[in-house]
């Protein structure tokens, strides 16, 4: 057995599980607030992809004011998407709601492909490409940095939600929406707030994986990864999303190192199923207890 | 009907003097789709009284209470709270007024502890930034430390739920999510307290604490009570005022033992006739 290659993949994996672990923070935030299963989370990394490159390239503006006014435009969108599309649909059925977003989800590739086209870009390289070593194992620089990237993210998400008022009122909101709503807390700016935050985040989540991958209208599928990722985890919970990030990226990395590219979805779903016969509701997830 | 005697307690004096309404309902009607929920209902709350509103189940009582909480938008009339109207103003802003309730399914914040609960309470009032409360430092320690001492103090020292401060909610008895339910509402220091069905399922000790609560909350806070109920022992007991609706109208108002003996009260509790024959009386208009 090759350690150093083993400690190496195992680098790249827990690389691509932070990346994992910062949509999987979008998509909890969103589940854990207005309990809607977004289906769209991968096409709004997507999105914010492309506004980078619309930005950077497009509009040829340095990087540095390109990422700050990706983040606030794809903001502006998540805020725009609960507005017109979520918030009319407050109080049917959840099925509904999702089959609203899986749409959602293929009107957002529409909208990218009408702009760009469906041939798949490179985003600016803008992320230093000399090569990073830990100990003697190389980590290739992108994911590392893309990592440090999500760390800080993910750190400031948390120290934010637990001090802040706005945290409190979202972790009520949570709990119960009436007593929530008759106590003094605005829900629906609340809900507003959550996508526009995790709409942010899916804006730098995309911004990562675009720059190590490169972007094109099918990259959405990285949201069934999520998927898996924010299952395994419990769909609601933040810490539970980290943990699945990292631990379904060494996964798939080392199902994709050791038995070859295609076995890595394979891999990654059938520890899904696994996950879901053991504990169905998620390694952190929430487990209600009836009172009967 | 259930006759839980609350016999140690004494009823309090008639309301010190008729002094102005806190809240009244004018003509509040409310339908969904077909199903009129309210019709033309319309009342007054005696500001430092305890008010409540009693009738069968289906009667309206908890439509009535969601339109003057705001979850509910009638579809005519007006709810003035405080002189004002306030048929236009949203749920959480009507709460940072001064309107604070509780549920008849318990909703409290599951995943929280007693004094988690409570704090929240406290919620729309607080005006710590973000910064502040990041770094943890002058105004944003002082309300905390304030809150704290208050919660602990006066709110839960009174409700007796000391010993359970850390629980989680989720743990507790029916009685005692009640009370802790009670205990966030005082936290949002109303001026008036909606309680819907504060005893249901309760058994008669804990019926009996609930009611000694509800009495100090009047006398010692200063805090109107409006409440729905059942418990037709307790409504005698500690009401002021006495409303009773049916099929989405008032039927009679009064001191509790005028409606009790109001002969439409008693049709409509221990049904003289059937349904259909009330509901033609109704119809026929009195």
């Amino acid at each position: 057995m090759d350690w150093l290659f083993f400690s190496e993949i195992g680098l790249a994996g827990i690389g691509t599980g932070g990346l994992y672990a910062v949509a999987g923070l979008a998509f909890v935030l969103i589940y854990k607030a207005t309990r809607v299963v977004n289906m769209a989370m991968g096409e709004l990394l997507m999105a914010g992809a492309y506004i980078f490159i619309g930005f950077s390239a497009g509009l040829a503006l340095p990087v540095w004011i390109s990422i700050p006014l990706t983040i606030l435009a794809t903001g502006l969108l998540g805020g725009v998407i609960e507005r017109t599309i979520i918030r009319p649909m407050l109080g049917e059925n959840a099925i509904s709601i999702f089959m609203v977003t899986i749409g959602l989800g293929s009107v957002l590739v529409g909208l990218v492909e009408i702009f760009w086209g469906a041939d798949p870009h490179r985003l600016v390289d803008f992320i230093p490409s000399d090569p990073i070593f830990i100990g003697e194992a190389y980590l290739s620089p992108k994911v590392g940095y893309g990592f440090a990237v999500a760390a800080v993210i993910i750190g400031l998400f948390l120290v934010v939600f637990r001090t802040w008022r706005g945290g409190v009122a979202l972790r009520a909101t949570a709990g119960d929406q009436a007593a929530a709503y008759s106590m003094g807390i605005n829900v629906p700016k609340v809900f507003s707030l959550v996508w526009v935050i995790a709409a942010m985040i899916a804006a730098i989540g995309g911004i990562l994986v675009g720059s190590i991958g490169g972007v094109s209208p099918s990259m959405g599928v990285y949201g069934l990864s999520v998927l898996v990722v924010v299952i395994i985890g419990g769909l609601d919970s933040l810490l539970g999303a980290l943990i699945a990030g990292i631990f379904v990226g060494l996964i798939e990395t080392y199902a994709g190192a050791y038995l070859g590219g295609e076995y890595k979805m394979l891999a990654t779903f059938s520890l899904l199923v696994l996950i879901l016969v053991v504990r169905p509701y998620g390694l952190f997830g929430t487990h209600e207890i009836e009172r009967l | 009907m259930q006759t839980t005697e609350v016999s140690n307690l004494k009823a309090p004096p008639s309301p010190q003097a008729a002094e102005r309404d806190i809240l009244s309902v004018e003509g509040l009607s409310l339908s969904f789709g077909g199903v009129k929920a309210l019709q033309h209902v319309s009342f007054n709350v005696k500001e430092g009284s305890v008010t409540s509103v009693i009738g069968p189940n289906g009667a309206g009582k908890t439509s009535l209470f969601n339109s003057i909480s705001g979850f509910y938008t009638p579809n005519e009339g007006n709810v003035n709270f405080l002189g004002k109207n306030v048929n236009k103003v949203a749920p959480p802003d009507r709460a940072e007024m001064g309107m604070a309730r509780t549920f008849q399914n318990i909703a409290l914040f599951k995943g929280m502890t007693v004094l988690d609960n409570i704090k929240l309470g406290r919620h729309a009032h607080l005006k710590t930034n973000l910064l502040e409360a990041l770094c943890y430092f002058g105004p944003a320690r002082r309300t905390e430390e304030a809150l704290r001492k208050e919660v602990e103090e006066r709110i839960i020292d009174f409700l007796e739920i000391d010993h359970i401060r850390n629980s989680s909610v989720a743990s507790l008895s029916y009685g005692l999510q009640k009370r802790v339910e009670l205990a966030r509402a005082l936290a949002m220091q109303p001026k008036i307290l909606l309680l819907d069905e504060p005893v249901a399922g309760m058994n008669r000790e804990e019926t009996e604490d609930m009611a000694r609560f509800i009495l100090d909350v009047k006398e010692e806070w200063g805090v109107t009570v409006l409440m729905v109920e059942h418990d037709m022992g307790l409504v005698m007991d500690i009401s002021d005022h006495v409303v009773c609706i049916n099929f989405g109208q008032v039927i009679t108002e009064g001191l509790p033992h005028d409606v009790q003996a109001h002969p439409d009260v008693i049709s409509a509790y221990l049904g003289s006739g059937d349904v259909a024959t009330l509901r033609k009386k109704f119809k026929a208009g009195r």
